[in-house]
């Protein structure tokens, strides 16, 4: 098997780089873009991740040429394209809704590329073969759009975009109208193909825990900007603001000032220690559930730890690991996620209990 | 029990106001059988003398082979100005959007006389009274909103993210068209060449400016046919007339059903199995 599909695969190409430069894209007085700045790099997996609205799926498609941006210049591999139609820019895309031609069958839909391309009848067939196999869809060439479910279509979308050997791959939301199985099992496939092809992958999606799975980077957009930019660990390690923090992973934040002595919570006066070197402008602290931990006792918790004590409001069982709903006398919710075992016996709705969590653990965000 | 009631009487009503809307129309068969000299129903002998008369007098044929290839014309041109400006109109930026196609539109609107007197002044003129350009070009103008209405509505159900993806695949613009917006909106664009077909062949008004001797179609030789003489000749051509109507709606009916039965047999049943 590993052998035919060795064979199989379509010849590993090299990936172009893109890079994106003061874009802007502005529709009467609804900025959908502002000025934004990004470098794509050869052969990497990169995700914009955003809300609706955040302007994601405007740069995707200023990338593939459907809109062109008011201001600014896209180049690849150092050529700017800005100005380029999209059907002489090469990248493969994949749209949300398949976008099969219904009334082609399925090899007909795959081999649409190869055709304007003019290769070669033979040579149509067996890449439309390889392709198809490739998604392991070999036996379906046959059928019509109508008669796959919405993964097989998935999947014919991916092996028709392939075909050609694009150098960028460019996926809208793909796996937005599937259900989560099968997107769990898609985002493996789409690694793999990116593994195996080489080629520079833009993934756009909304779903945080796509991103962090399936991207090499991820850029994070709001209102039209990129506020971050990053690899899935620093994006969930080291969120430069609140709303990086927010977006990818849960966290728990408590908004206060910074004084000399410290954090000083505006909801109830408590004062935590900060990372050395934080920044003194911060106004809000942020932890994570999983550095959040929780005692019974005050002598339990270690002397250079911040803490605060707070009441159980819930604690859900969640298979490998339990997290606990917290409240604080001031009012604010915290969560704390645990594995299993360490959940200590006390911590039951309605207790009274301490959490806290190492200085280290905590980021002083915007 | 009341249900069952009203449920018949709508089918009743139905089928009276289907009775009303073709019974005028197929009166004319059996008069067209009849032995007699004049029109009369019911008929008291049957006889095809008049369809051999329709034969023997060649101005039936002349104006119905003039007809035909002022229909055949004025539908291929509606058809192509008519797919052009409904993709202008559904899938192009334009100003002035709703100008134009109330402009587009307006053909259905103004009486046929007016545009009749109106084309008949101008072709004056240019010398194209009594010529089948001159036909065609009127009967055209006819005949586009049926076409752009056609048209208009299936371009819109159209997924716009086919031309996208066809676009990111390497197709251009033309080819784009060919490929993927053409075949989908073909039974739009079929229905409104029909539509402009029938347009053209039944016209009278605007074709009793435009004809003369040197040329006249088969709805105006009718007219004036049976303004000098009355006698089932007419009836027997409208039989023929309703003949093609009727005729080409059933080929294009059955022709969909074919391409329906035959596509279930080449793919089989659809089986989802897994992704």
């Amino acid at each position: 098997m590993t052998a035919t599909l060795q064979t199989a695969s379509p010849r590993k190409s090299t990936g172009a780089s893109i890079s994106i430069d003061a874009v802007s894209k502005k529709y009467g007085d609804n900025t959908v873009l502002e000025a934004v700045d990004l470098d794509i790099r050869a052969g990497e997996f990169l995700t914009l991740l955003g809300a609706s609205g955040s302007g994601k799926s405007t740069l995707l498609n200023i990338i593939a040429g459907f809109i062109r941006p008011n201001s600014g210049t896209v180049k690849v591999d150092g050529r700017d394209i800005t100005s380029l139609p999209p059907h002489k820019r090469g990248f493969g895309m994949v749209f949300q809704h398949y976008a099969l031609f219904p009334h082609m069958s399925v090899a007909d839909n795959v081999a649409f590329p190869l055709k304007r391309q003019k290769v070669a009848k033979n040579e149509i067939r067996t890449r439309v073969a390889e392709a198809l196999e490739m998604v392991e869809l070999g036996h379906l060439g046959n059928r019509r759009p109508a008669e796959l479910s919405g993964g097989q279509q998935q999947r014919v979308a991916l092996a028709r975009a392939i075909v050609f050997r694009p150098r960028v791959l460019l996926m809208d939301e793909p796996l937005g109208a599937l259900d989560k199985l099968l997107r769990e099992q898609l985002q493996l496939e789409i690694r793999r193909l990116h593994q195996e092809m080489g080629i520079t992958f833009v993934f756009v999606t909304h779903d945080q825990d796509e991103a962090l799975m399936m991207s090499d980077r991820i850029a994070l957009l709001r209102n039209g900007r990129i506020v971050q930019l990053g690899t899935p660990e620093q994006l969930y390690a080291e969120p430069n603001c609140r709303y990086s923090a927010e977006f990818v992973g849960a966290s728990n934040i408590f908004t206060g000032t910074i004084q000399a002595n410290g954090f000083i919570d505006d909801a109830d006066g408590q004062h935590y220690r900060i990372p050395e070197g934080a920044d003194r402008d911060g106004r809000s602290l942020m932890i994570r559930p999983e550095r959040l931990h929780i005692a019974t006792e005050t002598a339990f918790v270690p002397e250079s730890m911040n803490r605060v004590e707070a009441i159980v409001e819930d604690c859900i069982y969640l298979g490998s690991s339990r997290t606990v709903q917290l409240r604080t006398p001031a009012g604010r919710r915290l969560l704390a996620r645990t594995d299993v075992p360490r959940v200590p016996d006390g911590v039951v709705p309605g207790a009274r209990v301490h959490a806290y969590w190492d200085v280290h653990d905590s980021r002083v965000l915007d | 029990m009341t249900k069952i009631l009203t449920r018949t009487g709508l089918a009743v009503l139905a089928a009276l106001i289907g009775v009303y809307l073709i019974l005028p129309i197929l009166i004319v068969v059996p008069m067209s059988f009849s032995d007699s000299s004049f029109l009369s129903f019911p008929p008291e002998k049957l006889s095809l003398r008049w369809f051999r008369n329709l034969v023997d007098d060649p101005v039936w044929l002349e104006s119905a082979w003039a007809s035909l290839k002022v229909a055949l014309a004025s539908s291929v041109c509606s058809v192509v100005l008519g797919v052009l400006a409904a993709l202008a109109l559904v899938r192009g930026r334009i100003p002035f959007r709703n100008t134009i196609i109330a402009v587009l539109l307006a053909p259905l609107i103004v009486p046929y006389v007016i545009i009749g007197l109106a084309a008949y002044i101008a072709f004056l003129q240019l010398g194209l009274t009594q010529t089948t350009l001159g036909f065609v070009l009127v009967h055209t103008c006819l005949a586009v909103p049926y076409v752009v209405i056609n048209v208009v509505a299936g371009l819109v159900a159209v997924d716009r993210r086919l031309e996208m993806a066809a676009m990111s695949l390497g197709a251009g613009p033309v080819t784009t068209f060919f490929q993927v917006t053409l075949p989908l909106i073909l039974p739009s664009v079929l229905a409104g060449g029909l539509f402009a077909f029938f347009t053209s062949w039944d016209e009278v008004v605007t074709a009793i400016f435009l004809s003369g001797p040197e040329v006249t179609t088969l709805p105006v030789q009718m007219w004036s046919g049976i303004r000098v003489q009355i006698d089932p000749t007419v009836a027997a051509i409208s039989t023929l007339v309703l003949l093609v109507v009727f005729g080409s709606f059933l080929i294009l009916g059955l022709t969909r059903l074919i391409r329906r039965l035959a596509r279930r047999r080449v793919t089989g049943p659809a089986t989802n199995t897994g992704a």
